[in-house]
């Protein structure tokens, strides 16, 4: 068992409650940053710890912060981004939904350090019965003086709401996020400028993921030095793995940075292997975007090093051998899946998520979804496969905002690892139809 | 079931007056005030939740223009937000709205046969409302619970780990006995 951050009392019955969180040393960190610190040294701390954003990009999070406009007279804001949508990510609402007024003392001590008086936190509207546990929540923290006019005596003010999304995939990009924020369609912008700059309502903001929020707390009480110790190289602290798929143990494990992969999906104590005595087939490692890996892959690099659970490690080898860390969301494929059906499904999913606003992402999931759609029927031709690796290149790179590449991507790299299922599908119609119907490499098996 | 526009427009205008109930205003007031002066077009998608909780699970026209008159913006801008997100029903819809996951982690643990078996038990395509007017069929793409799927949404519950025909049964017998609740009325 290694340091728990985020999760350490998450299963202490009542921690949802405001009076069981403080008993267990909730909301320390705004007592010591509001009476203690000044903003700036907040932000120092942010910074040395190294934390990187948690939604998916991996940015360091002090950095972000750090570049947040700060002119005279106009507010500035912070926002949460709770709109957890990839596929294969449940942390967040596991998170929020348990154990609220972590990351209620996370946007506090948060937008004290950014100056900011009023902070959002936007969560997909399919989570309403966990906004209605966030505003119970702020609702003790409004009546204990944490949020309000002069927190604590401190004289700093804040304002904290909880605002619903209404089904939308693209609403987790930052600007399409705030444009739904200010009640309109989720269009993301054209950077610059950046929402650090102009962000909601036209005011210098920063956008951040719950867990990177959820994780300052902790880093204001200890330090960010004591951060910094923790996990592995440039990936410090810990992480939350959404853990999805054909596996013993589903579910959300906290994590240091630069566990071995082999022991994260083996390990009775995090995914408990493959069910049904099964064999490892494939692993999506960060979320339904992130490039897929073949097992020999995913255990090692294509050096034959074990690969870790880390930023770095998980991304070695480039888009050649290697994958991404992204949003922490661990699918894993048992050998009775198949990659296409399951690539389709995936493309189905960025073709019904784009926004439409950028023609190659448009067009291109459209494209996409139709050819792994023939493919996967039996009727597949020939070409089809170089034709899906010239979409996904002409979206790849050609659109406003990442959700372009992040169809792409998932496309691109089933083929690069798995071309002979496609190849067998387009050869072998009639049989890759049949329910159940997997290629197993040389051996293709036919199972009813 | 209404097919197609027209019929929705046609339905629509038995309705005679789009009034909220005072719980309803209440909490809209309230997402108003979240926001500061010259923006409350801000809480138009809490408002649009609302509004579908309190009238029978779709955004009727009329509707949209109550909430554009609400926050004295132009009809479209709620029509062009409403069409947005998948959230929203434009047309009318069953009792109970089945939003079944359908996106990838939930079909390595069999979501395509609950919706298969669904559209068998309920003799119903996906999109269709059953004849008796219970159920609805709409399967969504990912809702964040990938470790407890397959799963499925109604309203504000999750219903998760209906990995067994017989506990699919059993869901769909609790839903034939559950009445529809506006959750803020329990809130506030």
């Amino acid at each position: 068992m290694g340091i728990k951050i985020l999760t350490e009392h998450i299963n202490v019955p009542g921690i949802e409650t405001l009076e069981v969180y403080r008993k267990h040393g909730g909301y320390r960190s705004v007592e010591k940053a509001l009476k203690t610190m000044s903003p700036d040294e907040v932000v120092e701390e942010v910074k040395t710890s190294g934390l990187r954003g948690r939604g998916g990009a991996g940015f360091p999070t002090g950095m972000k912060w750090s570049f947040l406009a700060k002119p005279e007279g106009i507010p500035r804001y912070l926002v949460c981004n709770a709109d957890e949508s990839e596929p294969g990510t449940f942390k967040d609402r596991y998170f929020m939904e348990k154990t609220p007024h972590s990351l209620i003392e996370g946007m506090i001590t948060s937008s004290y350090a950014l100056g900011a008086n009023t902070s959002y936190i936007y969560i997909r509207g399919e989570l309403m019965f966990v906004l209605r546990i966030l505003e119970k929540a702020i609702a003790e923290a409004y009546a204990a003086g944490l949020l309000g006019k002069n927190i604590l005596g401190s004289g700093y003010d804040l304002d904290l709401h909880v605002a619903p999304g209404g089904g939308a995939y693209i609403c987790g990009e930052e600007t399409a996020l705030l444009e739904s924020l200010e009640g309109k369609r989720g269009n993301p912008r054209n950077k610059p400028p950046f929402p650090a700059v102009k962000g909601l309502f036209a005011s210098p903001t920063v956008v951040n993921n719950v867990e990177s929020i959820a994780s300052v707390p902790w880093i204001v009480n200890n330090g960010g030095a004591e951060y910094a110790k923790i996990g592995i190289g440039r990936s410090t602290g810990t992480k939350l793995f959404s853990c999805s798929g054909n596996i013993n143990k589903p579910g959300v494990y906290e994590i240091e940075l630069g566990v071995p992969v082999e022991e994260f999906i083996y390990s009775d104590e995090y995914c408990g292997g493959i069910w049904k005595g099964k064999q490892l087939k494939a692993v999506v490692p960060g979320g339904s975007s992130v490039p897929i890996l073949p097992a020999n892959l995913i255990t090692k690099t294509a050096a034959g090093e074990d690969r870790l659970m880390s930023y770095e490690s998980l991304s070695d080898g480039g888009f050649v051998s290697g994958s991404m860390l992204g949003s922490g969301a661990f699918i894993v494929f048992d050998e009775d899946q198949c990659i296409v059906r399951n690539t389709w499904n995936y493309a189905r999913f960025y073709h019904h998520e784009s926004c439409g606003q950028c023609s190659p992402c448009r067009e291109g999931t459209g494209w996409m979804e139709k050819v792994l759609h023939r493919i996967e029927h039996g009727h597949g031709h020939q070409q089809d496969i170089d034709l899906l690796v010239s979409v996904a290149k002409q979206i790849e790179g050609n659109t406003i905002c990442p959700l372009g590449d992040a169809a792409a991507w998932p496309v691109a790299s089933a083929i690069r690892h798995f071309r002979e299922e496609f190849e067998w599908h387009i050869k072998h119609p009639k049989e890759a139809i049949l329910p159940g119907a997997v290629y197993r490499g040389q051996l293709a098996t036919i199972e009813a | 079931m209404p097919e197609t526009t027209d019929d929705n427009y046609k339905m629509a205008e038995t309705i005679n007056e789009v009034k909220f109930s005072d719980a309803g205003m209440a909490e809209i007031q309230r997402y108003i005030s979240h926001y500061p002066e010259g923006r409350q077009k801000s809480a138009i998608l809490p408002i649009m939740h609302v509004a579908q909780a309190e009238f029978g699970g779709w955004l009727s026209p009329q509707v949209m223009d109550k909430i554009a008159e609400i926050l004295n913006i132009q009809p479209i801008e709620v029509y062009e937000v409403a069409t947005f997100y998948t959230m929203f029903n434009l047309k009318p819809v069953g009792k109970h709205v089945l939003e079944v996951c359908r996106t990838g982690p939930c079909c390595l643990r069999g979501a395509d046969q609950v919706i298969d078996m669904l559209k068998e038990k309920l003799n119903i395509e996906e999109g269709e409302t059953t004849a008796d007017g219970m159920f609805t069929l709409k399967p969504v793409e990912c809702l964040a619970s990938c470790g407890t799927g397959p799963m499925l949404q109604v309203r504000e519950k999750f219903y998760e780990n209906i990995d067994s025909e017989e506990k699919l049964d059993q869901f769909l017998e609790t839903m034939r006995n559950t009445e529809v609740e506006t959750p803020y009325h329990q809130a506030n």
